[in-house]
């Protein structure tokens, strides 16, 4: 911790200054840009003093891969390459996070699932690896359109998992989530998550802080378990695993390791909710419907709130921002007052709107819808549709348009 | 017609530019004090193969995103959008919006007796331009058919202003731009076309300008209006 205060205010060999985080977002000026998502991961990663970034292409992670992989030959990063597959960037990821290095990479759909093995791995070791997903279909037929379903499938790894709404989200939680996941008791992995092409491929209005500025470097001897280093070798996880073991001792020490981790991601909560202003916004929670949602579908939502608005029908708004740690006691206060819950989302399953169903009483309150999948897009029309249906506003509907 | 938000599709083919002239026009309308968003949607990068992209610009913060289904503007970037059905949609103007207008990119009618019926029913005016002609005329290159896009669809809608496209055109093509390996090799492409950069900057500009000019010529003898505003103000 004292070797990471002792740098503020001094210089990285780019020039820029090593700043309060804190500062950093919340005090330093700001300047609005015209960005795609992508050129916004790549802003943020500029500032964010990050020594390893690995690299596999994947739509759409990969114009965010090719511009961090400018940043290194700008001498922004303090390495970069590409792997050989998502496995074997994550292993990647790993080792270089043991050896004590802030880790960036990006993935997205099969490159999520085809790394998988890596992330309860991550979590286990307790690596502050931070991994975008830009979300894309992942079964067969092949899609490179977004899709949330890869999120439901990150939600029991032990990472943290934020899902970012806007560009604007991103930059700032960026950054914000090193500090969260590399605090000592959390020190985890965190899956920054976004909906692919939706935030990557949009330019929209963000806000960038200071590019002169940068985070302080990160300490691995913050870290809650002995980092790897010359004293400390990993040969005795290889050489000597409990696993080999089969006593009680050893599964007693998996089982309170395990336990360890989920009380890791509970222990984020505070942190998160110092970073992020709360685990979720809300917008008029008094009003009887309600709008619950994380990602794109919440800008969706956001539409079609101004739409009934116009109509004379007044809609609140819960925009989920964590979802690990996942907001129990948030949720359940903001929908205490719903007649009706809506929850649209961007997946076949409706994974948001069982953890929300699980969470709140009298759940049949929660309506799981609407839903789009495999690439489809959201007009806010069809959830304005959704809920006049449901409330009787609206008998029937037809779409005059695609997907009719 | 005033409205808030004007919302433009794109439908073109891959290689043509769509996705860059729907960032373009966002980067302009942004710049202009306006609220915008763009966004492409495509499938794997082929030359050819159906890409949409979108543009929408408003008064208000914009949060819609993807896909846009209910366009008020439908531009089409190639006869093949029409004539083969490279679309994502079938037909290419499904969910216009009632007084919206359609741009075609083509220097003969295209659209059947059927077609021509249905839109007149929805009030969308149809706008023919020769716009690769125009580009192979004014900028010596087919490349820059997505200027004479840009340009005429602000010379009906004069929804951005010319100094923020130039302003944009020169934040787009005037720096080192990454993007994937497919934008990358067709900025190589077009940047080949010109003798230096101030050229290309500069021919393309006065395609956007040309096309500007006869559309908004069409639009004025045609009585066609659809303007971004406060509708609340006019009235």
């Amino acid at each position: 911790m004292a070797s990471a205060h002792s740098v503020i205010g001094t210089q990285n060999k780019k020039g820029q200054t090593f700043t309060d985080t804190w500062k950093m977002l919340y005090e330093a000026p700001r300047t609005p840009s015209f960005f795609t998502g992508s050129e916004v991961i790549k802003e943020a990663l500029r500032r964010a003093s990050c020594d390893v970034m690995i690299a596999y292409p994947i739509t759409p992670q990969s114009e965010a891969a090719a511009l961090i992989g400018e940043l290194f030959a700008e001498g922004y990063i303090g390495d970069y390459f590409r792997g050989e597959s998502e496995f074997a960037v994550m292993s990647q990821c790993a080792g270089a996070a043991f050896g004590g290095a802030r880790v960036f990479t990006t993935t997205a759909g099969p490159g999520t699932m085809r790394a998988m093995e890596n992330f309860p791995m991550w979590a286990g070791a307790r690596l502050p690896i931070q991994m975008i997903v830009t979300c894309r279909g992942i079964n067969s037929p092949l899609s490179i359109q977004p899709d949330t379903l890869e999120i439901a499938y990150l939600l029991n790894t032990g990472m943290l998992v934020w899902h970012a709404e806007t560009a604007q989200d991103f930059y700032d939680w960026i950054l914000k989530g090193y500090m969260v996941s590399e605090e000592p008791d959390v020190h985890l992995p965190l899956a920054l998550c976004c909906d692919g092409f939706f935030v990557t491929h949009t330019k929209d209005v963000v806000n960038l802080t200071p590019a002169d500025m940068c985070l302080p470097p990160y300490d691995p001897y913050r870290s809650p378990v002995p980092c790897m280093d010359m004293e400390c070798p990993p040969v005795r996880m290889m050489r000597d695993p409990f696993v080999m073991k089969s006593n009680y001792i050893s599964y007693a020490t998996h089982a309170s390791w395990q336990q360890e981790i989920w009380a890791a991601i509970e222990r984020s909560r505070k942190h998160s909710i110092h970073w992020l202003n709360g685990l979720i916004d809300t917008e008029n929670t008094d009003a009887e419907i309600l709008i619950v949602a994380s990602g794109t579908a919440v800008s969706q939502g956001r539409e079609a709130i101004r739409l009934l608005e116009e109509e004379g029908v007044r809609c609140g708004l819960v925009k989920v921002k964590t979802l690990r740690p996942w907001p129990e006691e948030e949720i359940r206060e903001a929908t205490k007052n719903a007649k009706h819950i809506f929850v649209p989302e961007f997946n076949v399953t409706g994974w948001l709107a069982k953890e929300i169903k699980a969470t709140i009483p009298n759940h049949e309150r929660v309506h799981a819808g609407p839903r789009v999948c495999g690439g489809m897009t959201m007009p806010p029309e069809i959830i304005v549709n959704e809920i006049k249906t449901t409330i009787g506003l609206k008998k029937s509907f037809v779409m005059a348009g695609r997907g009719s | 017609m005033i409205k808030r938000r004007l919302n433009i599709r794109m439908s073109g083919l891959g290689g043509q530019g769509a996705v860059t002239a729907a960032h373009v026009l966002a980067m302009a309308a942004n710049r202009d004090g306006k609220f915008s968003i763009s966004n492409p949607f495509f499938g794997a990068e082929k030359r050819m193969a159906p890409a949409e992209s979108y543009c929408r610009i408003g008064i208000e913060r914009i949060y819609d995103r993807g896909e846009l289904v209910f366009p008020d503007v439908i531009q089409v970037f190639h006869p093949q959008v029409i004539t083969m059905g490279k679309s994502y949609t079938m037909p290419f103007y499904s969910g216009v919006k009632e007084g919206g207008v359609v741009i075609i990119n083509s220097d003969q009618p295209l659209l059947s007796n059927d077609d021509v019926e249905r839109l007149k029913d929805l009030n969308v005016a149809v706008f023919y331009i020769a716009g690769t002609e125009l580009a192979i005329e004014v900028a010596g290159t087919e490349l820059s058919t997505n200027m004479a896009m840009i340009g005429s669809v602000t010379g009906i809608t004069k929804c951005v202003s010319m100094e923020a496209l130039d302003g944009a055109l020169q934040e787009r093509f005037g720096k080192k731009f990454v993007a994937s390996g497919g934008t990358a090799s067709l900025d190589e492409a077009i940047k080949k076309k010109f003798a230096k950069k101030e050229m290309l900057l500069a021919k393309n500009l006065a395609t956007v300008k040309a096309a500007y000019e006869i559309a908004s010529e069409w639009a004025d003898k045609n009585k066609v209006e659809l303007r971004i505003g406060s509708p609340a103000v006019v009235a």
